[in-house]
């Protein structure tokens, strides 16, 4: 086992385990936006390290190009997805579970 | 390492899935769609390196452009819907 692939494979570790831990998100949270915000972990940072663990193991040819190509567009795509989903909910008139408290911010009588 | 990320990578698609047909709101489905999406691209990805074939690499970038469009393009009908459904209802 070459550093390099020891480099990769703990990589591949931390992805597969972020993957994992926003998916168990994703079933578990109550509600639309909170569900958001479990995708958004797995979208960006597991398939970051999962990428990054792949890119050791490629080494400098052009598999490596590739593999900056899609985790380039991998990043710039998940937060513009995130943002249309949650304007569309928004829009649509869906309310984020609160726990009912007045938000402090624009009626303020909620702040005490 | 390889094959146990793409049984974690099976695992969450299985995940996505089951939060797609579970989902209340057409809002968690197109998540879910999206969460399944980006896995694909992963798992396609991954399967390259596992099988030493590093032109599944070229198919792992358009799928993720695929995936996006489809995405974007959904939540742009479900908004003309909802403004459709509002403009009818004051419209009455």
């Amino acid at each position: 086992m070459s550093p390099l692939e020891i480099i990769s494979a703990v990589l591949l570790a931390i992805g597969s385990f972020l993957v994992l831990s926003g998916a168990i998100g994703l079933l578990r949270f109550p509600d639309v936006y909170s569900r958001m915000h479990a995708a958004g972990i797995t979208d960006t940072l597991g398939a970051v390290a999962i990428l990054l663990g792949l890119m050791f193991l490629a080494g400098w040819t052009l598999v490596l190009a590739k593999l900056i190509m899609i985790l380039l567009f991998l990043l710039l795509t998940g937060p513009t997805a995130s943002h249309t989903l949650g304007k569309a909910a928004w829009k649509s008139g869906l309310q984020p579970l609160t726990d009912g408290r007045e938000p402090a911010g624009d009626s303020g009588k909620g702040a005490e | 390492m390889l094959t146990v990320t793409t049984i974690t990578l099976l695992v969450v698609m299985a995940m996505a899935l089951s939060r797609a047909f579970v989902g209340p709101t057409v809002f968690d489905r197109i998540l879910a769609a999206n969460v399944f999406g980006t896995k694909t691209v992963l798992l396609i990805a991954v399967v390259g390196f596992l099988f030493g074939r590093p032109e599944f690499l070229d198919i792992a970038l358009v799928y993720a452009l695929i995936n996006f469009i489809g995405v974007v393009g959904m939540l742009r009908l479900i908004e003309y819907l909802e403004e459709d459904k509002q403009s009818t209802e004051d419209g009455r």
